[in-house]
């Protein structure tokens, strides 16, 4: 019996052991390792702190979302071994691999900033985890004037416009609350602009200007010094804050940094298009785990599975590797008031206006704001679970395509 | 020859990057310090001399973290050293692209 070792139960491994299962002959199995009882749907983090999507709707026991044949290790990794080819439990058991995929995410670490630690008793929140957006609920609830400030510490980070959605839509929340006036909005980035492509930066900052949210650019935090409530750049600015929505410093997992498998935040270096791990033999990564310079988000997990699915194959048969990742992300992006914009690019193309997924029909509306695109990322949500977990097709290159998109001179 | 008639010569984008690493001389680098109003002590070159090297190596610029780890200079040190802004600063001076906030 051979084994394909998928490291990581979230979107990119679950879909990755259910498109795989089927495809390999019977002798070979599929197991996953992850120590997490439930799967979380993620973009859900976003929605939860506004009371806009209910926690049931989220999370889903983890044995429901594999197919069946699916063997799933429930452990932690404490090390991998990529010269014989093992991997050991946080129980001390091992189990070989033939081929194995990494696709164990990202995490926080508010523990690689000073003062971000203190958490929700001092004003300090995050919205990437399910405990965070719950604690960022209740004190959302009770804010009723005052300056809240979202601040990136560092990238990259997953989701990359999760933090302009959610001044977005909590711009729409105190305004819904009749308390917009009483609340300042703040946005703290490390990048030089709103976002990192020019084009998008211009739409999205233009955004933040129309909903009166002020720009911080090219701040990188040092400290957050909790007795003052203010955070403390490197260049010694400081922002004060009554609510502290945190990103902070993204990195793999423990495991990654344990075995010396990973860059100076843990992802792993990864072949940009072939999706093999550059220094490992019979080892592929898949997802937020790889150190690519593309989006660590769903949708690219999602289009790098399709083009693993193929490379898989193809090396367990002991053939070149066909498929090529172009660093294809797609995403919505809500802007508030039941509306969002969609945007569509690679590593070479950035965010280009025009219409998706077909040239001129749409329905999606690239770089606009429009109700459908919202319709949009809500109908997402039954997607995820009902098609894209289950590793069933859908009928979206994983290509970027250009037709459809204005070229717009820089 | 002078330094400004060699920055003359050379190709730079509209942020002042060079638009071809190969281009870059040591002179040049202390070029583009001074109309930055930056005076390179031995501290400045190792990390701008790490910044080349890792460019290089990587085929991407480094980002600050990667810097800060790998060159041995802390992140305080770096921000004092090239106040505001340092990734691309050492990245102009260096003679590479503008480092990529990857998203």
């Amino acid at each position: 019996m051979k084994t394909l070792l998928i490291l990581g139960g979230g979107t990119a491994g679950t879909m990755m052991a259910n498109k795989l299962v089927d495809q390999l002959d019977r002798q070979w199995q599929v197991v996953v390792v992850d120590p997490e009882r439930d799967h979380i749907y993620q973009p859900g983090l976003l929605f939860l702190p506004f009371g806009a999507i209910r926690e049931e709707k989220m999370v889903r026991e983890r044995k429901q979302t594999f197919r069946k044949n699916v063997i799933w290790k429930r452990t932690a990794i404490r090390q991998m071994d990529p010269k014989t080819k093992q991997v050991e439990f946080e129980d001390g058991s091992t189990h070989p691999y033939d081929v194995a995929i990494i696709a164990t995410g990202t995490r926080i670490r508010p523990d690689m900033t000073p003062g971000l630690e203190a958490g929700p008793a001092a004003g300090i929140h995050d919205f990437y985890t399910l405990t965070g957006a719950k604690a960022l609920q209740q004190a959302l609830k009770g804010f009723n004037h005052g300056r809240l400030v979202l601040n990136v510490v560092e990238m990259p980070i997953k989701c990359p416009v999760a933090p302009l959605e959610f001044l977005f839509l909590a711009d729409d929340y105190f305004k819904r609350r009749g308390i917009r006036e009483q609340v300042e909005l703040v946005y703290a980035t490390p990048l030089d602009a709103a976002f990192t492509k020019p084009y998008a930066a211009k739409k999205l900052g233009y955004l933040l200007e129309e909903k009166g949210i002020h720009l911080e650019t090219e701040y990188m935090t040092c400290e957050v010094d909790t007795a003052n409530q203010r955070m403390v750049s490197y260049d010694e600015r400081q922002v004060g804050f009554d609510l502290l929505v945190s990103v902070p410093t993204h990195s793999g997992a423990a495991f990654i940094a344990d075995s010396g498998l990973g860059n100076e935040l843990d992802f792993v270096p990864t072949d940009r298009h072939s999706l093999k791990a550059s220094d490992l033999e019979d080892v592929f990564v898949l997802g937020d785990a790889t150190d690519l310079p593309a989006s660590k988000a769903g949708s690219v997990a999602h289009f790098q599975a399709e083009i693993l699915t193929e490379n898989v194959l193809a090396h367990i048969n002991g053939q070149a590797l066909p498929a090529a990742f172009d660093g294809h992300a797609n995403c919505f992006v809500e802007t508030g008031a039941g509306k969002a914009m969609l945007i569509d690019f690679n590593y070479e193309i950035e965010p280009l206006p025009g219409h998706f997924p077909l040239a001129k029909l749409g329905p999606f509306r690239l770089m606009h704001e429009s109700r459908i695109n919202h319709w949009g990322k809500l109908a997402f949500r039954p997607i995820y679970w009902h098609a894209l977990l289950p590793g069933r097709h859908i009928p979206l290159s994983p290509h970027m395509q250009i037709s459809g998109k204005q070229i717009i001179a820089s | 020859m002078t330094y400004a008639m060699e920055l003359n010569k050379v190709g730079m984008d509209n942020e002042g990057f060079l638009l071809n690493p190969q281009d870059w001389t040591m002179e040049l680098g202390q070029e583009l310090a001074a109309q930055l109003g930056i005076d390179l002590s031995p501290t400045h070159w190792r990390l701008i001399n790490f910044a080349r090297e890792d460019y290089a190596n990587q085929g991407q610029s480094p980002g600050l973290r990667r810097m800060a780890q790998q060159s041995g200079v802390t992140m305080k040190e770096i921000y004092q050293l090239f106040p505001k802004g340092p990734g691309k600063l050492v990245a102009k001076i260096a003679g590479i692209p503008k480092p990529k906030s990857c998203i």
